[in-house]
Formats: structure tokens, sequence, C-alpha cells
């Protein structure tokens, strides 16, 4: 044992960090506006010709828009935008990737061979640029996005899913399971499953981030959800019109989807360096 | 070597062939006529006839096979076929932007390479700088690029006029464009390069190179610093292969000429034929730099190339 792997294993056994905290606090914050964004602020359309432009001040927190809609409440109201996306795609990649990666791994050479050479087509071009082709066949909005994400993010999984279902194939305990006749779903659902499932969610809390950073910039292309819903990227694509008259249009939806994006990859990291220590054990 | 060789040639070959394939099946799957497109967009109200004669100028009649070995065909001659928009050949309207492209992506990855590696040597295995520098890098990765480079503008160009508003205008107008970039890609690879450097450092042959009288630089810059080289060559080919991506966005933040509003246009007017190309070119730019890499490799670190004679 080296002193950093040392240092490592100690660090891993100390209890939760303040920015693990902080992080699941702010995540926890985001789920409450994306469930019941009404509890926070409502009416995030009405429109005050009157009012645009305010800064922030009492009467509304984040401000004004250029058509007097109050920013806060549409911070609030985009956080369920944003969210779904994120959280759907990684989700949906999640599910279409383990079953393509374990169809790798378990369904022989040919299958091998097929599954991941289609992999790496899809992984030959950048994600963003596969969601952009997804969305020119479906058509912007919230829904199509999400798929669109969810096939830029599939391969990725499936190859995890492929190397550590293959490992898991290999192991004496499966080995052991198919010599005692066991059923091949059973090995599947009781044995392999739950050994490539851990190394799979780390990687869905990972992504969940850079799912919700694809969506949002997306939305700031003006190909996701179209107006007057409330999203982030797409608010932050409308401030850049009206930047002489009120610059903190662009801090509020930014700092939103930096702050979710960080507090998600801190959380995905602390849950890594449980995983892993317990697997250095 | 030859070997080698042809199998990395086959392998570009398949890509591309699934790259143009995959567009290709995309292109069928839209619901909607793409005539209709041609002829000026889903309410422009063109006759059927029109429509009709349409169909048969881009052989949209014919049965979707035959549509695929001509479009094969075509794409083997290097013809990548005319923009329904634009009504122009697809390989004009990709190459007149590449060069705006190429500038701000080229000067980005310099930008970003220089910046990690120096972040990496100079905070290797100093827990302080470490610390410091790994929260800024957190930052820069987390901060999407759109987010950066609205800020940036508001800062430099709307409250201090340092540099023009909007994309256009030379130089001046290349440097916020190419610090958001810079930073997006310096956050990741300064992470992974200061991750390999420290393993380094805490390598047996580091205090031997110590224990023979070479300085803190030296150790740093002739010993660590290539071993932390493989896994930043590896991070990079998936940075350059992104690139394009963030390309896109921060051209829309600064309202740029360049690929990525030649994409964002296509892709809302669903221009399948510009679609297609700039797909086939992202793909081939990314089978290029993982061959160059390969290469790389093998002139980074002797053992691969002992391995493969």
């Amino acid at each position: 044992m080296t002193a950093a792997t040392f240092t490592a294993a100690r660090a891993v056994r100390s209890p939760v960090g303040p920015a693990v905290v902080l992080a699941g606090a702010f995540l926890a914050l985001v789920c409450a506006a994306a469930l019941a964004p009404d509890l926070f602020a409502s009416a995030p359309d009405r429109v005050d010709p009157a009012y645009a432009l305010r800064p922030p001040g009492a009467d509304h927190l984040f401000g004004t828009d250029q058509l007097g809609r109050d920013v806060f409440a549409r911070v609030v109201h985009g956080a369920r935008a944003s969210l779904l996306v994120g959280l759907g795609s990684t989700a949906l990649a999640a599910l279409a990737g383990s079953a393509w990666g374990l169809l790798a791994a378990l369904g022989g050479r040919v299958a091998d061979e097929v599954c991941m050479r289609l992999a790496d087509v899809f992984l030959s071009f950048p994600s963003v640029l596969m969601a952009l082709l997804v969305v020119a066949v479906l058509g912007p909005g919230t829904r199509n996005v999400t798929i669109a994400i969810t096939i830029a993010l599939a391969p990725g999984f499936a190859r995890v899913v492929r190397v550590r279902g293959a490992v898991v194939r290999d192991a004496p305990y499966v080995r052991a399971a198919v010599n005692l006749g066991v059923p091949p779903w059973r090995i599947l659902a009781r044995h392999v499953a739950p050994n490539v499932l851990a190394p799979l969610l780390i990687l869905a809390t990972m992504n969940v981030g850079a799912a919700i950073t694809a969506g949002a910039s997306l939305s700031f292309l003006g190909l996701g959800p179209q107006p007057p819903e409330a999203e982030w990227g797409a608010m932050l694509a409308q401030s850049r019109d009206y930047f002489d008259a009120s610059w903190t249009l662009a801090v509020f939806p930014g700092a939103a989807v930096t702050l979710t994006v960080m507090s998600v990859t801190i959380v995905g990291r602390a849950l890594q360096a449980r995983y892993e220590g317990r697997e250095a054990r | 070597m030859a070997r080698r060789a042809a199998r990395r040639i086959g392998l570009i070959l398949f890509v591309l062939w699934g790259a143009a394939t995959l567009a290709f099946a995309g292109l069928r799957l839209v619901p909607g006529d793409p005539a209709r497109i041609i002829a000026g967009g889903v309410q422009a109200s063109a006759s059927p006839a029109v429509l009709d004669a349409i169909r048969a100028e881009y052989g949209l009649d014919r049965p979707w096979p035959v549509q695929y070995l001509i479009f094969m065909g075509r794409l083997l001659r290097a013809d990548l076929g005319a923009s329904y928009q634009l009504n122009r050949p697809v390989a004009e309207v990709i190459g007149e932007q590449l060069g705006a492209t190429l500038a701000l992506a080229a000067g980005a990855v310099a930008g970003g390479l220089a910046l990690a590696v120096a972040l990496a040597v100079l905070t290797a295995g100093r827990p302080r700088a470490r610390a410091l520098a790994r929260a800024l890098e957190f930052c820069a990765i987390s901060t999407p690029a759109f987010w950066t480079g609205i800020l940036l503008l508001a800062v430099f160009s709307f409250h201090l006029h340092w540099f023009p508003v909007l994309g256009e205008g030379g130089v001046r107008a290349l440097v916020l464009p190419w610090l958001t970039l810079t930073l997006s890609i310096a956050g990741v690879l300064a992470q992974v390069t200061r991750e390999g450097m420290e393993r380094a450092l805490d390598q047996p042959f580091t205090l031997t190179a110590r224990s023979r009288g070479a300085g803190e630089n030296r150790v740093r810059l002739r010993h660590a610093l290539r071993h932390a080289a493989l896994p930043l060559l590896t991070l990079s080919g998936w940075v350059l292969g992104e690139l394009l991506g963030g390309v896109v966005v921060v051209e829309a933040v600064f309202a740029r000429q360049g690929l990525g509003q030649v994409i964002v246009t296509a892709v809302a007017g669903r221009d399948f034929p510009v679609v297609t190309g700039v797909v086939v070119l992202a793909a081939l730019t990314f089978a290029l730099i993982s061959a160059a890499l390969d290469v790389l490799y093998r002139a980074v670190d002797p053992r691969l190339r002992r391995a493969a004679t």
C-alpha cells in the first residue's frame, strides 16, 4: 500500500463533507421547485409591460424580464423542464444502454461485434451533434430533446455495461450458478444484474449533470421547449437581446443551471468515492 | 505495421459508412415531406405539380433502397448534394464556414492544452495550490459554455467595452469565444494531467532522478510530464471529438459565423443534405483524430513501440 492509496482509503471513511451536504440540500430545493413550483412563486407567465426589465428588488426578487414577467418565478418554474430532461434522458439512456451492453456481453460473439461496432458509430460524432441530428428528425420540444439526449448518452452506458457484464459473466459465482443448474433468467436477475447495477448507477449520477447541460444547450439554441414555457437555457438565450438594459437577466437562469450541475456532480463524486472505497476493501 | 494501418483505414471507412447510413436512416424516418421543405417550408403553399417536379428532381420518388445507393454513390465521389434551403452545394456551404470554426477550435485546443499542462505542472503534489486549482477546474467544468460566454460578454464587452459585442471583426472578436472554450477544455484536461503527474511523482524513478541531482523543474517537466501525457492524450481525443458541440453553442452565444450556425439553421429548417454533410464531416474528423492519437501514443511511450513489433 503506497502512501497515496492509504490516504485515499482514509478519506473515504471520513464523514460526509459540508460540500456534499450543501449540494444535497440545493438538489432537494431544485426537486421541490420541480414538483411544486407554485409553493415558491406563482404566475411565471404573467405579463406586465409597465414593469419590464426592472432590476432585482423587494417586489421582484430577481427582477423582471422584457415582458415584465417575474424572473424568480420563471427560474423556479424552469426547474421542472431541466430536471425532466436531465433525469428522464439519463434514466432512459441507462435502461437502453444496459439492454444494449448486456446483449453484447451475454449474447455471444456475433451479437457482441454487432452491438459494439454500432456503439462505435454512435460514439464517432460529438454528443451534441448526435442530439441535434435527432432533433432535426423529430422536431424541437421538451420530449424530443429528452429522446435526443437519451440516444446521445445510451452508447456510453452500453460500453460500461458490456465491460462490467463480461467481467461478471466470467466470475466464479456465475460459473458456479451455471453448474448448479440455475435457470439463465435467474442468473441474470439474481447474480449478473446486481453486480452490474452499482457502477451503472454511479455513471448515471455523473451523467445527469451532462444531460442537464446538454438539454439547456439545446434550449439555448432554440430547439427545446417553445415559448412561453419557462426554461433556463431558453431564458438565457432571450436575455442576450436585453443585455444593455438589464444584465441581471442572464445571471439567474445561468446560475440555476450551473449550481444544479455542480450539486449533481458533487453528490455523484461522493457516491463514487464511497463505492470505490468499498471495492478496495 | 502495414496490417495495423490497413485495420485503421478499414475502421475509419466503417465508421464513416455507419455515420452516413445513420444520417440517411434519420432522413427517412422524418414525418413530413422533404419536397415541402425544398419548396419553402411546411407553411408554403406549393401545388401538387410543383411538389411532384421537386420529388423527381431530387430522386425522392424512387424506392428508398435506390435512393440509398444513389446517396452512397455520390458520397463516394465526395458529392454531398445540394442544400434544401439554400439551393447550393453542401460542400460549398460547409467549406465557406469551415475556416471561422477551425480558427476558433484550433486556438481553443491550443490554449486549453497549454493552460491544463501549466496548471498540472505547477500544482501537482502541492496540496494548497492543488486545492485552489481543483476548485477552479470544477467551476470551469460545471459551468455550461453558454453561461461562461454570456458572463464574459457582460463583463468585458458590455461593461468594460474591451471587446466587440458581435462576432465579426477580426482577432479582437475571437478573444472571448476562444477564452470560453479554452476554460472548459482546460478544466477537463488539467485534472487528468495532474493525476497522471502525481502518480508519476510517486514512482521510484522520480526518486532516482532526484537522487541523481535533478532539480524540481527538471523532475516535473522531463520525467513526470511524459508519464502524464498518455492519459492526457486519451482525454484530448475525446475533448476534440466533443469540441464541435461546444463550438456550436459558443458560436451561438457570440453570434459568430461558422459551422455552428450552419448546423443550427439546417436542423431548425430540416435541411437534411446539410445535416448529413456535417455528420459525415464530424465522423471523419473524429476518425482522423483517433488515428493520429494512435501514432502519438507510440511517439510518447516507447513501450508501445516495442510491443507492436
